[in-house]
């Protein structure tokens, strides 16, 4: 306990900060560090792949759980879900700053027009009940009811993943792959709650 | 005429020669007196040509087909473009491209003409003084570099092949090689890659015959040996490492327009007022200024209009697209 608190946590806490350190340095080209011709383009997409990885991350806990037996996991768990919540605000950030120079107008233009910034846009709003409602007061205070908030996380993954295909030239091979990632996190909770529902009728 | 070539594979960079040899009977503005015309941006420019790693070319710059912004480095240029052959990210060409052979290179000209043939590439070229053009350059994806190519226009090239009165297109063609194009063993587009012109857009002055870079011979990653010029219309136009050229009467069926023809047609003009389904045209990132640099209104026929406008009087551009 103490060793996870003390040890293990701060490590990942640093490890999760990393990429962020990198695209920071890399833009200003510190320690010789390059983001390449279009930085901000480099930065948009790195800010939102993470994003998508880190509730994948978040996703794979209990799975880790179950297969493991072992509630370790579960407490990184709320650290990865903020860190996903952390790159997608990032996402936007480069997104308004950088690459609209802070046009506000445009923004909310491409939010309307462009379905894939709709569905996008629409993941960032569906993550702020979850991050707000992340601490272990807040968990106790909606009892069951937070369970039921928190599983909005398997919308918002669907929307990300979506997002991110839709913006693509031609190549899909990548958001293929992210697809294929959510698909077997998703199936995994379906074919569990299904054997769960066949153990408790065998039961009862 | 194809037995007098030399046996491709035991070909070393120093066999090339003939082709600089050709290139150096070509007039040059070399020396102090052709940078002192050129200014101050001719200096930078050359500060970049000797970071460009091809070949010298012989050449003489036109100023009158050239912007007078500042080109990308030669970095900017080399490493960062779009060539599907070669794979989908933007670097990948420049490491995937390096040992692509372009000699010895053939290019079949035919279709609706006096003169169709097979013809070595040298035979091609040996014709046509070089001229460098330093022209705006936009991609479809919303980013723009300027570029100081080399080449010669389109148009004196066709002349010699004479296409008849059925000529109304012509169709060009990319090498098809996946040994050498590994981008060609998936099917990400349909390969070989095709483009088109309409033959008044391809008998244009602005439409160039490009074969170098910053003065130097194209590196391959930007479609040596011969690749081609549209300033005026989104990148992908730019077709490169041709091996064919068809004068043909029907309007050809473009790489890009047949895998999404919602999305990217024939003409393929830069025009700020026609969105992308997917994306806003109205704006442009310019590749190589700093983090917050704003973000740039895109011009119609990207800043040629005043040229080529005429060109598509009467047509309706959210149609023809």
């Amino acid at each position: 306990m103490w060793a996870t608190k003390w040890v293990a946590k701060p490590l990942v806490f640093a490890a999760c900060l990393a990429p962020a350190l990198y695209l920071a340095l890399g833009a200003f080209g510190v320690l010789g560090l390059s983001l390449g011709a279009d930085p901000v383009k480099y930065m948009l997409h790195a800010c939102g792949l993470w994003a998508l990885r880190f509730l994948f991350i978040t996703l794979l806990m209990t799975p880790l759980r179950d297969v493991t037996h072992s509630v370790f996991w579960l407490r990184f768990r709320r650290m990865f879900g903020l860190f996903a919540f952390f790159y997608v605000l990032l996402h936007l950030t480069v997104y308004i700053v950088l690459d609209q120079s802070g046009q506000i107008g445009a923004l909310w233009q491409d939010v309307l027009k462009r379905p894939y910034i709709t569905i996008g846009m629409l993941a960032l709003l569906m993550l702020i009940p979850l991050a707000v409602t992340s601490t272990a007061k807040m968990q106790r205070r909606l009892g069951r009811r937070w369970t039921k908030l928190h599983q909005l996380i398997y919308v918002i993954a669907v929307l990300g993943v979506w997002h991110f295909w839709w913006q693509v030239k031609k190549d899909i091979r990548e958001p293929l792959v992210y697809a294929c990632i959510l698909a077997a996190l998703l199936s995994y909770r379906l074919l569990k709650r299904r054997k769960m529902t066949i153990a408790a009728r065998a039961t009862r | 005429m194809r037995g007098a070539w030399p046996d491709t594979t035991k070909i070393v960079p120093s066999d090339i020669t003939p082709y600089e040899k050709y290139c150096s009977r070509r007039t040059l503005l070399a020396g102090g007196l052709g940078l002192a015309a050129a200014g101050l941006s001719g200096l930078m420019r050359s500060a970049q040509a000797q970071t460009a790693t091809g070949a010298a070319l012989t050449y003489t710059p036109n100023a009158q087909y050239s912007v007078t912004d500042t080109p990308n480095s030669f970095k900017d240029i080399s490493t960062y473009n779009n060539y599907y052959e070669f794979g989908t990210d933007k670097s990948d060409p420049s490491e995937n491209a390096q040992k692509f052979q372009t000699r010895p290179w053939t290019l079949f000209i035919g279709g609706e003409c006096e003169a169709p043939g097979t013809f070595a590439l040298e035979d091609i070229l040996k014709p046509h003084p070089l001229e460098e053009r330093i022209y705006r350059m936009r991609c479809v994806e919303a980013w723009s570099m300027i570029v100081p190519w080399v080449g010669f226009p389109l148009a004196d090239l066709i002349k010699r092949f004479k296409p008849t009165s059925k000529a109304k297109y012509v169709e060009f063609k990319t090498l098809m090689d996946p040994k050498q194009m590994p981008g060609e063993r998936g099917s990400v587009l349909d390969w070989p890659y095709t483009e088109g012109l309409r033959m008044d857009e391809a008998m244009h002055p602005l439409t160039f015959m490009t074969v170098g870079l910053y003065g130097k011979v194209l590196p391959n990653q930007n479609g040596a040996p011969l690749r081609l010029i549209t300033p005026w219309k989104y990148g992908f136009k730019g077709v490169k490492a041709i091996v064919s050229m068809r004068f043909v009467e029907r309007m050809p069926v473009t790489t890009w327009a047949r895998s999404a023809p919602s999305e990217y047609g024939f003409y393929a003009n830069v025009n700020p007022a026609v969105d992308h389904p997917r994306w806003s045209q109205a704006t442009e990132r310019h590749i190589g200024g700093s983090l917050f640099d704003q973000r740039r209104p895109t011009l119609p026929f990207n800043g040629y209009a005043n040229q080529v406008a005429s060109l598509y009087a009467g047509m309706n551009l959210k149609t023809y697209f």
